[in-house]
């Protein structure tokens, strides 16, 4: 199993490498050159010079890659040109805000997905079937923003229910140790501000939920389908085993190889969802700080997001094939 | 033998396992009829393709012409009449005919984009699949640094390298696809190299270049077939997000679908109905263009072959 694991981390590395110098070429490629990037528009051009030795775009090429990779693999992202601000340090102050938004989504969408799909699963061809295949394509085809926007014109106008604005309520005193607010409510013991936290979580949530919840469903649904034809599942009924335990160490065992990579693959989606649901939503996350980027041409943000966003999708893949060594054994042999 | 009859031969081989005088697409063909989801994909699809491109003769308004800005204030928007079926847009354009025009500028930029996405992709995928070796890696390893960004983020990345034009659009979807279509093409080239019919032609001494384009690739187009009309939909759905997002030009009053969301929101309070539209246009577009997709690659599973 240590053997899979490392030779499945060294794999990610020429991924990584490549990546950093697709980056290095994107930014060399902005119209105007890398200095253009970094200075406000309408400077002039001593400026655009002065900026250009600051960051040592005057030296060779081999030197910029050699400063370049020296700053990456030491965090430093560089400074949003509009906040002035560490890139660096910005997200960590807003990955919480991301962080518990798509944990949510992920959660509501595995939690109702898998159950669901089990079901349509093993009841292939009934009305059940049919409408969770119905609604899970409905799910898939409607933009996360538009249903974003039905959400928070539906629920809170007309409706009166749960927030639209931010992650809890205005001119509210609460106290934050972790920047989880949902946590922070359980750790200092107060109530209000968890529910507060909750009642602004759950709009946001189920519309970045929508189109991993379709997908979990349709995949769940398909390996179900397959699986329970299968010799062995069949042997286990010859076996006279209980429904139940064919159901959880057959079925449900097997099914799940897909699943899994498919819940793992699904933080992506969330991760780019996630840049539509907190700009609608106006919760302070890295998703609405980089839509707030690309209205500035805030390059360095830009790269820094998109460093951040491969290097999480990597380790969940990582996360994921190595779940796949623990669930199916036969993924360790070489 | 010749080279001409030993690709003839190479080609016998290749069709032996279908039923006879049925060939893998005629029996995907009849399959797909038989499909309800297909039948109504196929409909939809059509559908807009028909509106796309006879725009000007269903309505009798110019798009974007702002005739009615007095009915489309800030406190008031007008809702259906007689003249105007579906009311004002937020711009004061009439809104049946924005959103007819919609199609049509949905249908050019998911054509051009995902024809930009294929063409590249495919192009690496072929030379990947067919030439292997050390080519093979590297073109591989670059599309997986690719598909370690999340389509959208790499839509975003390149539109805002490229100035802000109706083709900068295009292309960034576009761009953004080209590792799916590598990826998938030069896997079900690489499933074809080890088959039967490639090894008999190579064992006829067909040329590598002959036994690429004339049999292996066309064995190999139904996935990329399926991705590309799936690809309509999702690139219906990028462009609106991109809109969304602020990198869709500097239109505001255009006739597009996403555009029309993002503007109809502004006014949401007194008209309901705005974003509405234009949101449901999109999905069920996508929706026609994914349940063509699906029929289509159940289809053309061999699994499903009797």
């Amino acid at each position: 199993m240590l053997r899979y694991a490392l030779r499945r981390i060294g794999l990610m590395i020429p991924t990584l490498v490549g990546l950093s110098v697709l980056l290095f070429v994107w930014v060399r490629l902005l119209p105007g050159g890398p200095e253009r990037g970094l200075v406000p528009p309408g400077a002039s051009p001593d400026d655009i010079d002065r900026i250009s030795a600051v960051y040592g775009f005057d030296k060779p090429i081999h030197v910029q890659f050699l400063t370049y990779v020296k700053a990456l693999a030491s965090g430093d992202f560089g400074l949003s040109i509009r906040t002035n601000d560490p890139v660096f340090s910005s997200f960590f102050d807003r990955l919480p805000a991301t962080i518990e938004l798509t944990v949510c989504a992920l959660v509501l969408a595995t939690v109702i997905g898998i159950p669901l799909g089990y079901v349509a699963g093993r009841r292939q061809g009934s009305w059940l079937d049919s409408a969770v295949v119905s609604a899970s394509l409905v799910g898939v085809v409607t933009p996360v923003f538009v249903l974003a926007i039905g959400l928070k014109y539906v629920f809170p106008l007309e409706l009166g229910l749960f927030f639209t604005q931010g992650r809890e309520s205005r001119g509210s005193q609460n106290e934050h140790p972790t920047g989880f607010y949902l946590l922070d409510g359980i750790i200092t013991g107060n109530l209000d501000a968890f529910t507060d936290a909750t009642m602004h979580l759950v709009l946001p949530s189920v519309a970045l939920a929508s189109i991993p919840l379709a997908i979990i469903v349709r995949i769940t649904r398909a390996a179900v389908s397959e699986v329970i034809h299968e010799d062995y599942v069949r042997t286990a009924q010859a076996k006279g085993l209980a429904a139940s335990v064919i159901t959880r160490r057959h079925v449900l065992r097997n099914a799940m190889l897909p699943v899994i990579t498919t819940v793992g693959l699904q933080l992506g989606l969330l991760l780019s969802g996630a840049v539509l649901t907190e700009t609608v939503f106006s919760i302070n996350g890295i998703g609405s700080y980089l839509f707030d980027a690309i209205g500035n041409r805030d390059y360095p943000v830009l790269q820094g997001y998109i460093v951040f966003i491969a290097l999480m999708y990597a380790l969940v893949n990582l996360a994921v094939d190595l779940s796949y060594g623990i669930i199916d054994p036969r993924v360790r042999v070489p | 033998m010749s080279r001409h009859e030993a690709t003839a031969v190479a080609t016998t081989i290749a069709g032996g396992d279908e039923g006879p005088g049925e060939s893998l697409w005629q029996g995907a063909f009849k399959r797909l009829r038989r499909n309800p989801m297909a039948i109504v994909g196929a409909f939809i699809v059509a559908l807009f393709i028909l509106v796309a491109v006879f725009a000007p003769l269903l309505t009798p308004y110019e798009p974007e012409s702002r005739e009615w800005t007095n009915l489309s204030t800030n406190i008031y928007v007008q809702g259906p009449t007689g003249e105007h079926p579906l009311g004002i847009d937020a711009f004061g354009s009439d809104m049946l005919t924005q959103l007819i025009y919609g199609a049509r500028q949905s249908m050019i930029i998911g054509v051009v984009s995902t024809g930009i996405g294929l063409s590249i992709g495919a192009f690496l995928g072929l030379l990947a699949g067919g030439l292997g070796g050390w080519f093979d890696t590297i073109i591989m390893r670059f599309v997986d640094v690719l598909l370690s960004i999340p389509s959208l983020l790499l839509a975003v990345s390149v539109a805002a390298l490229i100035a802000e034009s109706q083709f900068g659009l295009m292309l960034a979807i576009g761009l953004a696809q080209v590792p799916i279509f590598a990826r998938l093409l030069r896997g079900s080239m690489m499933a074809q190299s080890r088959s039967d019919y490639v090894l008999a032609g190579r064992a006829l001494g067909l040329k590598r270049r002959t036994l690429v384009l004339n049999h292996m690739l066309p064995n190999s187009l139904g996935p990329t077939i399926v991705q590309a009309t799936l690809n309509l939909a999702t690139a219906t759905i990028e462009v609106a997000a991109l809109s969304f997002l602020g990198l869709g030009g500097d239109k505001p009053y255009v006739a597009e679908w996403g555009r029309m969301v993002v503007e109809g929101e502004g006014k949401i309070t007194i008209a309901p109905w705005l974003p509405f539209y234009p949101g449901v246009c999109i999905a069920i577009t996508a929706l026609g263009f994914t349940l063509l997709g699906e029929s289509m690659r159940t289809a053309l599973d061999p699994k499903q072959r009797r």
